[in-house]
């Protein structure tokens, strides 16, 4: 592991530390791969970040907000800056060719199952 | 329709979720619109000396469409969040998004001045800024 994989892995580790809310997903599969919808609202696109490394599927995201000088919290449901989510893929996805949306909050990931996995109807051969 | 934000997957959110609930069964006097923890959408709520500041997380919704009304000291948002449409044949794995209709309410303090609130959003956020009236802005009395 060189100098940098090193300094990478540390903040990686140091970030999974920090506590983070988790946020509501929907995951849908049909023939031709997965697509998520993930709710992080109060993210703005730059801090928004899309990790696939193997199989792990990470998805996090930094609450960024204009608060008025010297305002006192009285009510908090989100109590914590940060998203994070993460989901373990399998092999017949396709992560080279992930389709990402943000818009309004919400997070459209489409991963497509590798094209030769595409689903091949099999005939039962009846002797 | 309940919306939980945070998901027993995570152990150390459910930790949280329950401690949150434990507190909450504990209080003697909770508010007359229950506790409503994890509804949709979450709601911030701050003060300062000159404002209320009311924040929404309500993301995916169209801000035309949403309903800000202040009406005798409380503040309701109300409106409707569509449900993704997967397609045809589509195997449902996670469900947790909300969909359908929803309205919280706020009580606000007898200072606001709502006719002067204005709202934003930004994210998947709406926030709501309501002034609060001058007369009963804090304000130094010289001693002569």
């Amino acid at each position: 592991m060189s100098e940098q994989d090193k300094a990478v892995a540390r903040s990686a580790e140091t970030r999974a530390d920090e506590a983070a809310l988790t946020p509501a997903v929907d995951v849908f599969e049909d023939a031709g791969g997965i697509t998520v919808y993930a709710d992080l609202p109060g993210v703005p696109k730059d801090k928004l970040q899309l990790q696939i490394e193997a199989e792990t599927l990470t998805i996090e995201g930094e609450i960024v907000q204009e608060l008025p000088e010297g305002m006192e919290a009285t009510h908090a449901e989100i109590a914590l800056p940060r998203y994070r989510r993460v989901f373990t893929l399998s092999k017949e996805l396709d992560t080279e060719k992930v389709v990402a949306r943000f818009d309004k909050g919400v997070l459209e990931l489409r991963i497509p199952k590798a094209a030769h996995l595409q689903p091949r109807r099999i005939e039962v051969q009846v002797e | 329709m309940r919306y939980r934000s945070l998901f027993p997957r995570d152990l150390f959110a459910e930790l949280d979720r329950l401690q949150r609930q434990a507190q909450q069964s504990l209080d003697a006097t909770p508010s007359i619109r229950g506790w409503n923890y994890g509804a949709y959408p979450a709601m911030n709520v701050g003060t300062t000396p000159k404002s209320v500041e009311v924040y929404a997380f309500a993301p995916g919704v169209d801000p035309a469409a949403v309903e800000v009304q202040i009406e005798k000291g409380v503040l309701t948002i109300a409106g409707e969040r569509k449900p993704v449409a997967p397609e045809e044949k589509a195997a449902v794995h996670i469900d947790e998004r909300f969909a359908g209709r929803f309205r919280r309410v706020v009580t606000l303090p007898d200072d606001v001045d709502a006719n002067a609130a204005a709202a934003r959003y930004r994210d998947g956020v709406l926030h709501i800024s309501i002034p609060r009236r001058e007369a009963v802005q804090p304000r130094r009395i010289a001693i002569e």
